[in-house]
């Protein structure tokens, strides 16, 4: 019953803001915490620019070679030590594949195993607690390591990377599981379908293209890791890149950025058709 | 619908013939080129190593425990200064990030011809470069040091903040951007009243998903010599000071699985 209340009553709102000049409204609400937020930043921001020590002159000296490396970019020179700059490239590559390969086949069971409407509880925990792990150590960290145990070459980093697949491929194939369609699910269950059959025709269609997707995309960050493991010794395109460097050869060092660039796009290019293909 | 016939009738398959016999090609050809990998990988390998790797895991878990604790107090001023350098870094490719998003827009580039694909390919080339190797390339020019270190984050962040927030500022409501067209608002006032209000929690968003992973790369910056706590890193390797590397591990561990924490609470009150 509207008619009971007094009619201006809904409008009180309005009529306390009226008459007032129109302000933006800020983006933290609160007024006590926008101001704690904005002295606590100014305040942080002091202290570390103030403990930041830089050596202009060092910077100011600097600038000529910068210049030189950016001259390189216009006449990168992949001839001279084409012979390193191939092997490396290729030891990327073949990194990429292997890695992605490995990793993306361990990554389906474990997703399988993390995804709370299909795995019982312990299953779940134990799988969570992979990518977890997975997920907080860093690769390059994952790299010294393996190197230190497996020794230079590929072989460690190619492990690097089959476990930091396993860690993102996973979590973000389980969250997908989760969230599927559980009627799909259910009623190939009711045809008296085994668990097997169950997962081959009721889950897997539907995560299916978000399985490759992903899986490309993993493709497109193994590569670009795999271009720096080598710094550490674990193989790919990072240890020419490195000598280069040292060698302040920045010619070979611009033509080397220059294909990984190049190669990136590519697979973004091919991942983005590919996407849109299977979506 | 593909079916195959058998003595007691048709049976449903899922795929005919032809298709059967593509998708068994295309394996078999992707199964040859992994193989083809792994023997690169193999040949490439030691396996004397390999076979022995066990005992050296063990060994090295052998001298990493216990952690040396104590060492703790030469680590304060490093994990200050990777604080410094993924924040510091952070704001330094915000600001540089919301120009070239701007230019990246559809819906906001002055020029669809000429500006945006500069603007994209900035964009591209950035990101597709890892911190470290800008870090590398920072450090020949600038000398090492956390100056080199806050430039590489602030360089390899620009890219992925860029590209993120153009996405956001294509996706606006264009009726809102409108409304405030039709006051009479100037293209400065349609950008700070339209355009501005609907990004920002997209933004603030980016900001702090990007300074959580920034931490995580800061934190391995130092192996190249861009300071931070990956200095003191290598030179515990450097020296096998393994006690001293399992507790930097610990701590960097730490700081990843904090700094998670934190950009997923903000996060969770922005949106």
């Amino acid at each position: 019953m509207t008619a009971a209340l007094p009619p201006d009553a809904t409008h009180r709102e309005l009529d306390d803001i009226l008459g007032t000049r129109w302000r933006r409204p800020p983006l933290v609400r609160r007024a006590w915490l926008r101001w704690a937020l904005i002295v606590g930043g100014l305040l942080y921001l002091v202290a570390a620019i103030a403990s930041v020590e830089v050596n202009w002159a060092r910077v100011y000296e600097g600038l000529d070679r910068g210049a030189a490396f950016v001259m390189a970019f216009t006449r990168p020179d992949f001839v001279t030590r084409a012979d390193a700059i191939w092997d490396g490239m290729l030891e990327s590559i073949v990194m990429t594949v292997a890695s992605s390969v490995v990793g993306i086949a361990i990554s389906i069971p474990i997703a399988l195993g993390a995804a709370r409407n299909i795995a019982p509880l312990p299953v779940y925990m134990v799988c969570r607690g992979i990518i977890a792990v997975s997920r907080a150590l860093q690769e390059i960290i994952v790299a010294i390591l393996l190197v230190a145990i497996f020794g230079f070459g590929p072989l460690a980093g190619f492990l690097t990377l089959s476990f930091a697949t396993i860690g993102f491929l996973s979590k973000l194939l389980a969250e997908d599981i989760e969230s599927m369609d559980r009627s799909q699910a259910e009623a190939v269950r009711a045809t008296g379908a085994r668990w097997g059959q169950w997962i081959d025709y009721g889950v897997k269609p539907q995560v299916i293209p978000r399985l490759i997707g992903l899986s490309i995309y993993r493709v497109d960050i193994n590569f670009r890791e795999s271009a720096i493991l080598g710094l550490v010794g674990a193989g790919g395109i990072g240890a020419t890149l490195n000598t280069a460097f040292d060698r302040y050869e920045y010619d070979t060092a611009a033509a080397i950025l220059l294909l990984i660039i190049v190669i990136v796009m590519a697979l973004e290019y091919v991942s983005g058709i590919v996407r849109a293909r299977v979506q | 619908m593909p079916v195959l016939e058998t003595a007691n009738g048709p049976v449903w398959r899922r795929r005919n013939r032809r298709e059967a016999l593509t998708r068994w090609a295309t394996w078999l050809v992707g199964a040859l080129i992994f193989l083809w990998c792994w023997a690169r990988i193999s040949d490439a390998t030691t396996w004397f190593f390999v076979w022995d790797a066990p005992s050296i895991a063990g060994d090295i878990l052998g001298r990493a425990t216990p952690p040396r604790w104590s060492y703790i107090d030469n680590l304060w001023v490093p994990i200050w200064d990777t604080l410094n350098i993924a924040t510091l870094g952070t704001l330094a490719a915000l600001v540089m990030a919301v120009p070239v998003a701007f230019l990246a827009a559809r819906n906001t580039t002055p020029s669809a011809l000429f500006v945006r694909p500069v603007a994209l390919l900035i964009i591209v080339a950035t990101r597709s470069i890892n911190s470290l190797i800008w870090a590398l390339l920072l450090i020949a020019i600038i000398g090492p040091g956390v100056f080199a270190g806050i430039m590489a984050i602030a360089i390899r962040s620009i890219g992925f903040c860029a590209k993120l927030l153009y996405e956001a500022i294509e996706e606006i409501d264009g009726t809102q951007v409108e409304a405030i067209t039709a006051t009479g608002a100037s293209r400065w006032q349609v950008m700070a009243y339209g355009i501005v209000p609907q990004v920002m929690p997209a933004f603030a968003g980016i900001a702090v998903f990007r300074w959580d992973i920034n931490i995580r790369e800061s934190t391995v910056l130092g192996l190249v010599g861009a300071g931070g706590i990956g200095l003191q890193l290598q030179a515990s390797l450097n020296t096998l000071a393994w006690p001293q590397v399992s507790l930097i591990l610990l701590v960097i561990l730490l700081a990843v699985v904090l700094s998670e924490w934190v950009s997923a609470k903000v996060r969770g009150a922005i949106i």
